[in-house]
This record gives structure tokens, C-alpha cells and sequence, in this order.
């Protein structure tokens, strides 16, 4: 059974949002999904699925704070503490169930409501190992990206590449918070922060919420919609643990990669898919995703960056909307925010950033600091 | 019970092994603090609490007057349409008697709590809160309440610029 | 739609404080689930965590500081959380990863170590409440309980003795589980109406303390239990999950509407019609004594006011009509929050596979209900 997005509803993603409660930017988010699928919540949906996390939220059991402006009030909802795809998979497995047609899957941040960001990414640090050893969990970025520039052979001129290009796309993203006309140099001259990544290499806290609409194929034809077809979803973690994960590639990315290619029987990926929207809330990350992932060869990302392979014009163009660099990091939101961004190209409705001729696309997501957990989803459209 | 399970895993601690040192631990206190913006409907909500006065949403399409208000209505999924001010007097739909406080600890003195739907909202609509000028005795469901407001120059735009809820009594107003 | 079956379960000792940390808690429930299948990690091709607030445990991201004790390393992993509701939430997200052909073999793992928090688990439920109409009141938990309890007796008319035969009964059903916390074959009503009151209706021992553990199941389709000759297995036949609004101060606290409307969906999908006849026994979610009793009407399996009259004549003791928590319940065998699928859906599998030792329920049982509620609302299977 295929399974299709038929909605997608975005806020702006702003700095801050002070106007707004997390519960009114949710309801803005969804709103504009039901709108563009044409689907009452009340009566036509059958699941709601929202990704959070509590101490994003500052909440003890966030889980009961989101029905009411998703339309979800006394219907089945639930909540998957994970990213953004890792919603969309867990809703694309419940319509592959056969009963369930239509479900909906939302993901927010509110991280303007968060005063101590720092703390709470800390607090996320193995309780006997690692949190006493205090010091920024950054650190554990920096480390990360040290050991790829050393496997790879990356210059750090690639990461400033990879900057200077998705602030500029966003530039061209009415919904980024952070499009402006960066230069490589702007980003090599930014203060350094965790060697090897300076201040310009980490992309900065943003609100915004994403909410997509899913529907099983007879119910997308009932409706005459035309959707977004998943061709294929997965997911994976490599181990919790820093002391015994892979630090020089993304395990996780290259398994959830090998499930989803499986599923959407894509044997070469670097020539069937024709963009991507990948994870670069650390500049490094797009790079090593990419190569993750199998849309580059390992080592190779970074040069193709710096000759221009990955711009919106180039052989595969990567974070045209801006990533996470230009639009922010949305945290839990950022990969359902990337699948958006894929389905939105694929309809041709991408706006002033749409790129032509696009079939088939893929959307990638990581948990953050500090997970090694990710997922990767393939779009298409036509058959 | 299953054949193949014959041990049930888990190591017992006492108090008593904590106390004594027995068992290493590591102690960390996350930094977490958190402003939420309140957003269109509780900043309005607030600011009228200051002013001594409750304030709802009205849904022209189910009909009922919201409280605690809200800009969207979860029944009918659309915006909602007008503020409406109403009574500060309601009714006890539940209550209880507690000898706890928030952290578990014990107290002497019971507090009152319960949740009173308020006159001039859609029916069970209304807000948990104190009971007060009453003892344990005398509270009851049903009972008709009405709100105790702290002076006005000691309001800070939140439900504690109502005291507790109080009975009201028939000679009043 | 796929056939899935239970064929594994295990748990930890339920206990004020483990050694144990949550990792390795997670790791021995697993470890336990997977020998009861005949099965190793290697056969598992998803997993799914269920563990309750993170604050408890003290970690952010709690799901993926557990994920290696669950058996998730370099495997699809996600956890589920809908408050306590978890306890069986996990197992119908664990049903639709193999529903869907996406797996064949799913762990479910869930876990909470409430210790962990100091200097009591209770200042965690300080923060599950509305920043600005509820928290600004510092309310406790118990409050919650108390209210609804009181408005449940209120409208029925139901007296204190009736509910109170509910946490005799589990405490003395928990006998026979070699996990136990809180058995006790000696007490009687009156011990439980003469404990301490914490807050009126709520006395102590209508409450179940906070505890630390792990449970773990295996979940399969139907092939994969054909093929690989398993023959303790119990199927799932209907998931039913169900939220109400968030503005509680806004409904009639006396009946679970959520859990009815859960409850219906997944009798529909068992073609479950007349569920007080169809099912044979039932593990509600029982963190209080009268949320037994809440739940049973809930469940449909009791019209409303009627569950303390069937507690009273004895139709839901082990031997009755209609067993209610022949486990123990939380409220005799503990109350580590998610981890209580151990009591619920992995009673279950033991009753339905003639496993339940000293607690199998004397008479021939067929279908069986599990039902957990968890943020101020729902859930079940």
C-alpha cells in the first residue's frame, strides 16, 4: 500500500515568538495543513502523531498539551519523543496497518520559551560518565567534526562553503530566520568556538511548527488529491554511548539510508535521487550526512561543496531552502520540516526557491546533540 | 512461571544503604528554566485578572462560552469569535481535603482545593483553585462560591490574584 | 491486516530502589522477554521504548540514553510517551511496526527508575500541570486523584468501603507475583480506611508509591511464529487509543470518556460486540484503588456506578465472573509508571498462555483487556 502527503502547513520560523503561545503556533501550523489538504480534523482524521520532547517544553507530560490545536480532542493522539521523521515513519507504519486512512504528524519549537538551552542539551549527557566532567556539549560537536576533517581530509574552508550557501538559499525562503548574504570568509573569520567549528558553523535556536498531512492511497484518490508519495522511510541509532559510537561517519544515517532505499527500491542513490534536504544544524553534518547517506562518495563532499555541486543550480542541490543554518534549528521539528521542504518541491510549490524538473527527493534528520540517531525519508511523485 | 524464567533480576535497596553511603552515586541538578509566552488568549486572560475580573472566548459555531479562554476552539477546530467578561461566582464541582503539599510533605492545616465551574461560562466550565472562609467541615459539592480577590495593588496578573474562593452567601449580591 | 502475537515477556522486581541502573534494568527485562520467546537480539529487527517522564530518571532524552539497554543499538528505534498511558501505549506502537510488514520481530521495552529524583518523585509532577492556571497553585498530583475520586463517589453515590475492597484485593492477588512490591495477604478494608489521609478521599493505601523497573515483550507476526514453531503466543486483536482536551476544568471529571471512546475502537477491530460477555478478564490501569473501579465503566465492562457493586459481590476477584488485575495491579504489585506493561500486557500473555503460575485464574480464559491511562486522560489495547 503507498502511502502520500496530501497537506503540509509551516509557520514562519522566527527568533522568537512572543506573541504566541507554543499552543497557537501549533494551531497556525495545522490550520494551514488542513487548509492545503482539505481535511477536517474532527471528523476525517483518524491518528495525530506529535514529536516532542518535555524538556524542550519545560513540561512533565508534554503528551497532554497537544490535542486541542491539532483538532485532536478526544481522538487517538499520541506522542513520539523523537524528530520529526521519526513521526512521519511511525504514521506511515499505522496507514500501512490498513486501518487507518488519514493521519497527521506534528512537530514544533517553541525554544524561545527555553531560557537555558545549554542546560537542557546538557542534561542530555550520560548521567555517571559524562556530566561530570561538566564543559559545553558543543564539545561534543567539535570532536565530531574534528575526527571527520581527519578521515576525510575535508578542509574547514568546505564547512564555511556549506554556510555561505544555505544562508544565501534562505534568502530566498520567506519562512527562514536567519537568510542573509554570508561570504566563506564571514564564516573562517567568525569566532572560533569548537575547534574545529567557529560561531558562524552552528546554526541558531528558532520557533516554528510543521505539520503534515498523510494519507493512505485509496483515500488520497477518494479525495482526487494528489500527493507526495513516501517511497520509502527509515530509521536507525548508533550507540548512545560517546565513549563507543562511530565518530568518524554517521552510522546512523547510513542504516536508516540502507532502510529506506530498500523500501523505495533505489539501488543508486546518488544517481536517482535528483536533491536532497539533509541535517546541517553543525556545517560539518550536511557534509558528512551527504557522504552517510550515499549521495556522496566518502571524502568527497567537501570538495563537491567548494566547487559549487551542491548550490541550486548544481548536479544535486542540497538545502535549498536554507537548512537549519538559514532557517534555524527547530530542534524536533528539523526533519519533519525537511520532508515539507522535499514535498513542497516536488508539488512545484517551493516559491522563489523551487528547483525544476524535480521527481524524487530525499529528506534526512538527526536527533542532535548528544543522539546518534537519525532518519531518512525518499519523496516521489508520478509513478 | 514461564519454564524458561527462573530468576526474577533486581537488587534491593534500603534507605538505610543510601544513608550509610553504601551505594556511589553521581548528583547533578539540571540547569532548566523556562518563560513561556503565554500567547493571545492567557496575556488577555492575565491582564484581567489584575482588573479583578474573569474573561472568556465565545465559539459561534458550538455555542458555548470558553473558560479558561482560548483563540481556538478544540471542538469545532476554528478560531473563536469575541471576548466575553463572566461571573466571578460559580459552583463546586469537586474538592479535596489535602495534607499535602506540593512536594509530598505533610501539613497540619488541610488545604482546601477543587475545581468550581464558573456562572456565565458553558456548564463544567471553570478552573481549579483554593477554598477558603469555610472549614473541612462545611465544604461540599455544589456549593455556591464566589471569589476572594487580593487588593488590588497586590495583584500580579496570575490566578493567585484570587485569594481562594469563598462562600457566598445569600445576603450578598 | 497482519496477525501480531505476544510471545515474550519479562520484568524486573519492582522496588522502592533498584541497584540497577536504567540501562541495565531495560537490559535485564529485555534479556528475560527474548529468553521467554527463544529468541536472541539478532532476531529483532525494531524496537520501541516506553518510559514516562525523563525527569524521573534525570535524563534529557531519556529514550535514547536507554536505547542500548533495550537492545536498540544500530537498530530502528523509537520511543513512545503518553504519560502513564504508557505502560501501554508502547505495546500498540510495538503492534503497528509489525501490523504494517515494516517487522517481523519488535522488542517493547519500558522502563522507569523514579529513585533517581530527590529528593521525592512526586516534585516531578509539579511540572505536568498548565504553567499558568494550574502551576502558580502548586498543586500535587494527589489532587487530581482526590478530585476525581470524590466526584466519582458523588455522583454515584459510592461509598468509601467499596473502593477500598479494590486495594485489598490486588494487594492480596499480588501474593502469587514473584515481583511484587506491595502484597499483602492480611489486609483488610479497614486497615485501608484507617491509613494515613493524604488528601481527602485519598488515604495512603489507596495509592500506589513510586517504585523502580523494567518490562520488556516480543512481539511477531503470524508468520514469523509459524515459522519459528512458537507456540506461547497471545494475539492482539484490537488497539484502541484515545485522548481527551487539555482543558480538564472543563469536563465532568466522573467518567473516563477517553477510555470509552479507546475502548470502542479497539472492540470494533476485535468485532468485540458485547465486551461485558466477550472478554474473560481485564488488567485496568490502577495507580488508585477507584481508578480500578473508573476504568471498569470505562472499559464498558461495567455500567456506570456499577463497577464498586461488582467489586462488592465479589464478580472481579480472581475466581469471579470477570478477574479485574489478577497480577496485583499497581496497586499490589508497584507502580514504576511505564514499566507497568509488566502487570498489563504481560499478564496477559501469562494468563492467555496458561503461564500465570500461583496467579492463573482458575477457570478457562480466551480474551483478556489491558488498559493504562496516562496524562490527566487515557489509553488501553
Amino acid at each position: 500500500m503507498r502511502v502520500g502527503i496530501i497537506g503540509v502547513g509551516m509557520t514562519a520560523f522566527r527568533p522568537s515568538t512572543p506573541e504566541y503561545s507554543w499552543k497557537e503556533l501549533m494551531f497556525e501550523a495545522a490550520s494551514r495543513a488542513y487548509a492545503d489538504a482539505g481535511v477536517d480534523p474532527r471528523t476525517e482524521v483518524d491518528s495525530f502523531v506529535t514529536c516532542a520532547e518535555d524538556y524542550y517544553e519545560g513540561f512533565g507530560i508534554f503528551d497532554e498539551f497537544t490535542p486541542d490545536q491539532l483538532g485532536g480532542a478526544l481522538r487517538p493522539v499520541c506522542t513520539v519523543t523523537g524528530d520529526g521523521l521519526q513521526g512521519l515513519a511511525n504514521a506511515f507504519m499505522q496507514i500501512q496497518t490498513g486501518l487507518i486512512d488519514i493521519a497527521v504528524v506534528e512537530a514544533h519549537s517553541k525554544a524561545s520559551d527555553i531560557l537555558t538551552l545549554e542546560g537542557i542539551i546538557e542534561h542530555g549527557l550520560d548521567p555517571i560518565w559524562n556530566k561530570p566532567l561538566g564543559g559545553h556539549p558543543f564539545l561534543i560537536a567539535g570532536l565530531e567534526a574534528d575526527a571527520f576533517v581527519r578521515k576525510t581530509r575535508t578542509s574547514v574552508k568546505a564547512f564555511a562553503a556549506v554556510v555561505a550557501k544555505n544562508r544565501t538559499n534562505a534568502l530566498r525562503n520567506p519562512l527562514a530566520a536567519y537568510a542573509a548574504k554570508v561570504d566563506a570568509e564571514q564564516v573562517l573569520s567568525s569566532a572560533e568556538r569548537f575547534a574545529p567549528l567557529r560561531a558562524l558553523d552552528i546554526a541558531a535556536p528558532a520557533d516554528g511548527g510543521v505539520v503534515l498531512v498523510l494519507a493512505s492511497e485509496a483515500a488520497a484518490r477518494r479525495r482526487h488529491a494528489n500527493p507526495v508519495w513516501i517511497r520509502g522511510i527509515g530509521w536507525a541509532s548508533d550507540s548512545p554511548t560517546l565513549e563507543t559510537r562511530d565518530w568518524t561517519q554517521a552510522a546512523y544515517a547510513q542504516l536508516a539510508a540502507e532502510m529506506a532505499y530498500r523500501l523505495a527500491k533505489v539501488r543508486r542513490p546518488a544517481t536517482e535521487i535528483d536533491f536532497a534536504e539533509v541535517d546541517d544544524r553543525f556545517s560539518y553534518k550536511e557534509l558528512q550526512h551527504l557522504e552517510a547517506v550515499g549521495l556522496a562518495k566518502k571524502g568527497e563532499a567537501g570538495r563537491t561543496v567548494l566547487k559549487g555541486g551542491y548550490d541550486p543550480g548544481g548536479a544535486l542541490p542540497v538545502n535549498v531552502a536554507g537548512g537549519s543554518l538559514g532557517c534555524g534549528n527547530v530542534f524536533e521539528a528539523t526533519g519533519l520540516h525537511r520532508a515539507a521542504e522535499v514535498a513542497l518541491q516536488l508539488r512545484g510549490d517551493a516559491g522563489s526557491h523551487q528547483i525544476d524538473g524535480v521527481r524524487v527527493g530525499v529528506a534526512q534528520s538527526w536527533r542532535y546533540i548528544p543522539s546518534a540517531t537519525g532518519a531518512v525519508a525518499v519523496l516521489g511523485v508520478g509513478q | 512461571m514461564t519454564q524458561r524464567i527462573t530468576k526474577w533480576p533486581g537488587v534491593e535497596l534500603s534507605a538505610a544503604d543510601l544513608n550509610e553511603g553504601k551505594v556511589t552515586q553521581t548528583r547533578f541538578r539540571p540547569n532548566a528554566k523556562y518563560a513561556w509566552s503565554a500567547g493571545e488568549a492567557m496575556s488577555r486572560f492575565l491582564a484581567e485578572l489584575q482588573n479583578g475580573r474573569l474573561i472568556a472566548r465565545t465559539c459561534r459555531s458550538c455555542k458555548r462560552i470558553l473558560f479558561p479562554p482560548r483563540m481556538f476552539c478544540e471542538v469545532c477546530f476554528r478560531p473563536t469569535d469575541e471576548w466575553t467578561y463572566i461571573q466571578d461566582t460559580g459552583t463546586i464541582e469537586t474538592f479535596s481535603i489535602s495534607y499535602l503539599d506540593t512536594d509530598a510533605k505533610r501539613i497540619p492545616d488541610p488545604i482546601l482545593v477543587g475545581v468550581v465551574s464558573l456562572d456565565g461560562a458553558s456548564p463544567k466550565m471553570g478552573m481549579m483553585h483554593y477554598f477558603g472562609d469555610m472549614t473541612k467541615d462545611e465544604i461540599r459539592i455544589g456549593m455556591r462560591v464566589k471569589a476572594v480577590w487580593k487588593p488590588w495593588e497586590e495583584r500580579r496578573g496570575s490566578v493567585l490574584d484570587i485569594r481562594h474562593f469563598g462562600p457566598l452567601r445569600k445576603d450578598a449580591k | 491486516m497482519r496477525k501480531v502475537g505476544v510471545i515474550g515477556a519479562g520484568m524486573t522486581l519492582f522496588r522502592r530502589r533498584l541497584q540497577e541502573t536504567g540501562k541495565e534494568m531495560c537490559f535485564e527485562a529485555t534479556k528475560m522477554a527474548l529468553d521467554s520467546a527463544g529468541l536472541t537480539r539478532a532476531d529483532i529487527d525494531m524496537v520501541v521504548n516506553g518510559t514516562a517522564p525523563d525527569a524521573f530518571d534525570g535524563v534529557h532524552m531519556k529514550g535514547e540514553y536507554l536505547l542500548d539497554g533495550c537492545g536498540g543499538y544500530r537498530k530502528p528505534y523509537t520511543r513512545v510517551f503518553t504519560g502513564g498511558g504508557t505502560g501501554v501505549f508502547s505495546s500498540i506502537a510495538g503492534w503497528w511496526h509489525v501490523a504494517s510488514g515494516l517487522a517481523d520481530a519488535v522488542l517493547v521495552v519500558n522502563e522507569e527508575k523514579m529513585s533517581s529524583c530527590q529528593p521525592h518523585p512526586q516534585s516531578v509532577f509539579a511540572h505536568i500541570w498548565d504553567p499558568i492556571l494550574d502551576r502558580p497553585l502548586r498543586p500535587n498530583l494527589v489532587w487530581i486523584f482526590a478530585m476525581e475520586m470524590n466526584r466519582y463517589m458523588h455522583v454515584h453515590g459510592v461509598k468509601k468501603e467499596d473502593i477500598a475492597r479494590v486495594a485489598v484485593k490486588n494487594k492480596r492477588n499480588a501474593v502469587g507475583h514473584p515481583c511484587a512490591q506491595l502484597a499483602d495477604p492480611k489486609i483488610t478494608v479497614d486497615d485501608v480506611l484507617n491509613s494515613e489521609v493524604m488528601a481527602w478521599p485519598v488515604q495512603r493505601l489507596d495509592i500506589s508509591p513510586p517504585s523502580d523497573g523494567a518490562s520488556a515483550i516480543v512481539l511477531a507476526s503470524e508468520d514469523f511464529i509459524r515459522r519459528r514453531k512458537i507456540k506461547d503466543r497471545a494475539w492482539m486483536s484490537g488497539v484502541g487509543w484515545c485522548i481527551d482536551s487539555t482543558m480538564w476544568t472543563d469536563r465532568d471529571l466522573y467518567f473516563p470518556e477517553y477510555v470509552a471512546r479507546a475502548a470502542q475502537t479497539a472492540y470494533k477491530r476485535a468485532k468485540i460486540s458485547d465486551p461485558r460477555r466477550e472478554i474473560d478478564f481485564a488488567e485496568p490501569y490502577d495507580p488508585f484503588d477507584y481508578k480500578e473501579l473508573h476504568h471498569l465503566e470505562g472499559l464498558l465492562l461495567a455500567k456506570k456506578g456499577e463497577a464498586p457493586i461488582l467489586t462488592r459481590e465479589g464478580v472481579t476477584e480472581r475466581d469471579g465472573d470477570l478477574p479485574v488485575c489478577p497480577s496485583g495491579g499497581l496497586m499490589g504489585v508497584g507502580n514504576p509508571i511505564a514499566a507497568t506493561m509488566g502487570q498489563k500486557i504481560g499478564e496477559l500473555f501469562w494468563q492467555l498462555t496458561n503461564q500465570a503460575g500461583k496467579r492463573q485464574i482458575p477457570h478457562e480464559v480466551h480474551t483478556g483487556v489491558a488498559q493504562a491511562w496516562g496524562d490527566l486522560m487515557p489509553l488501553w489495547w
